[in-house]
């Protein structure tokens, strides 16, 4: 298999196959916190989407480095501070650079640092020894994913909104059962792809 | 005395991490594929959270407000390196299960909550058992719910045969079956709330 079609493979599985919220369960809380509308689920998922490839290929080039010192059993305290430092210093750099970014982004760049699936994807690219542009484009796909079903997800809530629901099934319940269905429909996807 | 106890059993039941709080649902929903790995889960998470309650309650007159967050997430980290390393050393099998989600408990908002919440505020004895409460509680609930997808999945609970072959729905070890489960609970919770509520109203 040549390098495209295998760059390709992987953007697709971690899509749709390995979907990060509906298969793997990482990012569960952003996922269940701003998908009460459309609008949010969109800003939330460029803010992953941006901090997710930028802190993924950061990590790339750090955990070099932990292999060359020999310290990889450091890793986990070395990401969390990478990630959590990055997302100040985007905060940061867009604040000045771009405000109208900054401003719709809001209060979601701050949420990220404890996203799950920012450190779980960092974890992962390293786990399955990419090189930096599998590390890329597995990120991309990743974030791609998330926001796939986070939108999908969003969309769902907002006709749910309009619908009688028992008292008790009401908020996390309902949402609880309803992601459920959708990770049954995303099962559809499995064996799709196979690297 | 009686307000001690209260620390240590509030995270039982009426502050319950996962039903009442919604927190830390990741590893919740993920590990939960049968009631071991849910029970080596939570006792991960409890082993973690007691001690950086502990710590964190320690060194809370020195560090300076404004990097408080960060020094919160180091002390976690070293702590969950620590139980990484002992689970590998003591319990490959479970190890390798969990995998990803061992690392994964420093982004567990349960930990950094009640480090922000309660640790940082409260001595070392009563952030001990404010760790300790909310741990055993977080444990409870995985255990809860990765016996019922056990059960339902599988037909056993701790690889010990209930009903065997007789009735079973692979459907509960996937993801979905993770979803479902979990928001019948917390509807089961709630419907409970709401019922004792009105008792008490009369």
């Amino acid at each position: 298999m040549n390098e495209g079609a295998r760059i390709f493979l992987i953007v697709l599985s971690a899509i749709l196959v390995n979907n990060f919220v509906l298969q793997r369960f990482l990012g569960i809380c952003p996922f269940l916190g701003v998908s009460k509308k459309i609008d949010t689920a969109v800003g939330m998922s460029i803010a992953v989407l941006f901090v997710m490839v930028l802190a993924s290929t950061i990590v790339w080039f750090i955990d070099r480095l932990l292999i060359a010192l020999n310290i990889t059993f450091l890793r986990t305290i070395v990401f969390i501070l990478v990630i959590a430092t990055l997302v100040q210093f985007v905060e940061i750099f867009l604040k000045k650079s771009s405000p109208s970014l900054y401003e719709a982004l809001g209060i979601y760049l701050p949420l990220i640092t404890t996203n799950c699936a920012i450190l779980g994807l960092a974890l992962l690219n390293v786990q399955m020894e990419y090189n930096l542009l599998e590390t890329v484009f597995n990120s991309l796909g990743a974030a791609l994913g998330f926001g796939l079903a986070l939108i999908v997800f969003a969309s769902i809530r907002e006709r749910l909104e309009l619908e009688e629901i028992p008292q008790s099934f009401q908020g996390l319940a309902n949402a609880l059962i309803t992601a459920g269905l959708v990770s049954m429909a995303f099962m559809g996807f499995q064996g799709l792809v196979k690297i | 005395m009686a307000n001690t106890f209260a620390d240590f059993t509030k995270g039982i039941l009426k502050e319950n991490p996962t039903y009442v709080q919604a927190l830390g649902m990741c590893p919740t929903l993920a590990t939960t594929t049968s009631a071991i790995n849910g029970l080596g889960m939570g006792l991960a998470t409890l082993a973690v959270l007691t001690m950086s309650n502990v710590v964190v309650s320690l060194v809370r007159k020195f560090i300076p407000e404004k990097v408080r967050i960060p020094a919160y997430i180091v002390i976690i980290a070293s702590f969950v390196t620590i139980v990484d390393l002992l689970m590998h050393g003591f319990t490959y099998d479970l190890w390798k299960t969990l995998g990803l989600f061992i690392p994964l408990i420093v982004v567990n908002c349960i930990i950094l909550g009640r480090a922000e919440a309660f640790a940082s505020k409260n001595g070392v004895f009563r952030s001990l058992l404010d760790g300790l409460g909310m741990g055993v509680g977080f444990t409870l609930s995985l255990l809860l719910l990765g016996s019922i997808r056990e059960l339902l999945g599988n037909g056993t609970i701790f690889g010990i045969k209930v009903w065997g072959d007789a009735f079973k729905l692979f459907m509960m070890i996937l993801p979905p079956g993770a979803y479902i489960v979990l928001g019948l609970l917390a509807g089961l919770f709630n419907f409970i709330g709401i019922k004792r509520k009105a008792k008490i109203k009369g």
